[in-house]
């Protein structure tokens, strides 16, 4: 499986103000990429327009080595972000949550593997408390369940161990690296130290365009 | 890892080809039970255009005059313009919801084709507001001594009419998202698009009553239906697209 998500000469501007400019991006199969920067220095921005979200850039981008523009489908296909606000809906219990994100994915999908994947996130025994009963962390939580969920080669998480426990962070750290080694590619901004790893590569933002 | 890798794609392969065909409907059934599920669960929002849509229909009589006959003729007119506004009131939520909690951008990032999605949406926001006020109608149809003879084709003017109203002021709704204070700017863009089925939805009710046959007017109204069934759901994902990526 080929799996290169490609940028040249990346450019945003935001008030007057270049985030960042001519970044280049090369990310393959295998690697976990840590975006790393202050705050307001345009990590979450950097992720958007990677995921295809923001059109406001300047630069290109390139999905297996062909343009974005015209395999935005494909892109889909493989994506799976995990955005600043978890994606919750505080009225629906978490088996609910997940099972609509499935049916988005384009599958029904069996309540046995929801339960699986609300077990491998810690919220056993949460199935069916609606989500504005749960505490941030476990919100988060389950929208970090559908890592488990949904298999997709590119994971872009943006602030992924925001509100979670200690024993989160590092089942959650061990999770990122075993995509990677299968193959698949994490992108993330974190705060977070994240352990040291053959994988891991960092793009530093912020400093350098201080205008 | 080459090998690994081969094993990712296979396990993709496996889960997409699991559900052949079927993607594109499971999407839009499980968007129409969610929301419809989410609005059930906060009664108040369904019950809010309904009981506004009562309340300003009660004051009339009280306000102008008890007189049958006056009442009555400008019954339909009262009756189309008050449930007009209760379903603009219930509007801005319509996308408010989804786009706090982060849902909204998921939404735009699903394969699956905006415009239905965004449709399904659209048709609950008329299953639990629009249809309800058609069926309403009647009843405060007598509080205005509307004539007898005329109650199916007000309900069937308003559940036809309704639906263009969603489908239309869903625009307006996604382009105002972004927006914090958007109900206002909402309401200036949406009213104008209203008019045409504000003048056949209550022609229609004016016609059955003075016996001329409302069938012209329900089929321009069903016309407007179409038309916007058509472009409106591309409308409305264009509008999310704009307000999420700025």
């Amino acid at each position: 499986m080929t799996l290169r998500l490609q940028a040249r000469g990346l450019a945003c501007e935001r008030d007057d103000r270049w985030l960042f400019e001519d970044l280049d991006l090369d990310i393959r199969a295998g690697e976990i990429v840590r975006v790393e920067g202050p705050n307001g220095s345009g990590k979450t921005t950097l992720l958007k327009i990677l995921s295809g979200q923001l059109a406001d850039y300047q630069g290109e981008l390139f999905w297996n080595d062909r343009p974005m523009r015209r395999v935005r489908q494909a892109f889909l296909e493989s994506l799976l972000y995990l955005g600043h606000a978890p994606g919750v809906k505080a009225a629906l219990t978490p088996l609910e949550n997940l099972a609509w994100y499935q049916a988005l994915a384009g599958r029904r999908g069996s309540e046995d593997a929801r339960l699986a994947a609300l077990e491998a996130v810690g919220l056993a025994g949460f199935e069916d408390v609606p989500a504005a009963q749960l505490s941030a962390g476990q919100q988060r939580r389950v929208a970090l369940a559908r890592l488990e969920l949904t298999p997709r080669p590119l994971w872009v998480l943006d602030e992924p161990f925001t509100a979670i426990d200690r024993d989160g962070v590092a089942a959650l750290e061990a999770r990122l690296v075993a995509h990677a080694r299968a193959g698949g590619c994490v992108l993330v901004t974190t705060h977070h130290e994240l352990g040291a790893s053959t994988l891991l590569r960092r793009i530093r933002l912020g400093g350098r365009h201080a205008a | 890892m080459p090998h690994e890798a081969r094993g990712l794609q296979a396990r993709q392969d496996a889960s997409r080809t699991g559900e052949p065909g079927g993607g594109l409907a499971v999407a839009f059934w499980a968007t129409l039970k969610r929301d419809l599920v989410l609005l059930l669960r906060r009664r108040s929002e369904v019950l809010n255009p309904l009981v506004f849509f009562a309340l300003v229909i009660t004051l009339f009589p009280i306000g102008i005059s008890p007189d049958p006959e006056l009442l009555a003729t400008i019954a339909p007119g009262l009756l189309w313009v008050a449930a007009l506004l209760a379903a603009l009131l219930s509007l801005d939520s319509l996308f408010r919801g989804d786009y706090d909690d982060g849902s909204l951008e998921q939404l735009l990032l699903t394969p699956q084709p905006l415009p239905l999605l965004v449709l399904a949406k659209v048709a609950v926001h008329w299953l639990l507001t629009g249809l309800p006020l058609a069926l309403m109608a009647p009843v405060l149809g007598i509080l205005l001594s509307l004539p007898v003879g005329s109650y199916g084709v007000l309900a069937l003017s308003l559940a036809l009419g309704s639906a263009s109203l969603s489908l239309v002021g869903a625009i307006g709704a996604a382009l105002t998202v972004g927006l914090s204070r958007g109900g206002v700017l909402l309401s200036l863009l949406v009213l104008p698009l209203y008019i045409p089925v504000l003048i056949f939805g209550a022609g229609a009710v004016q016609a059955a009553i003075l016996g001329d046959g409302a069938s012209a007017h329900l089929a321009i109204l069903g016309a407007l239906l179409a038309l916007a069934l058509m472009l409106a759901p591309w409308a409305i994902a264009a509008a999310l697209r704009i307000s999420i990526n700025g």
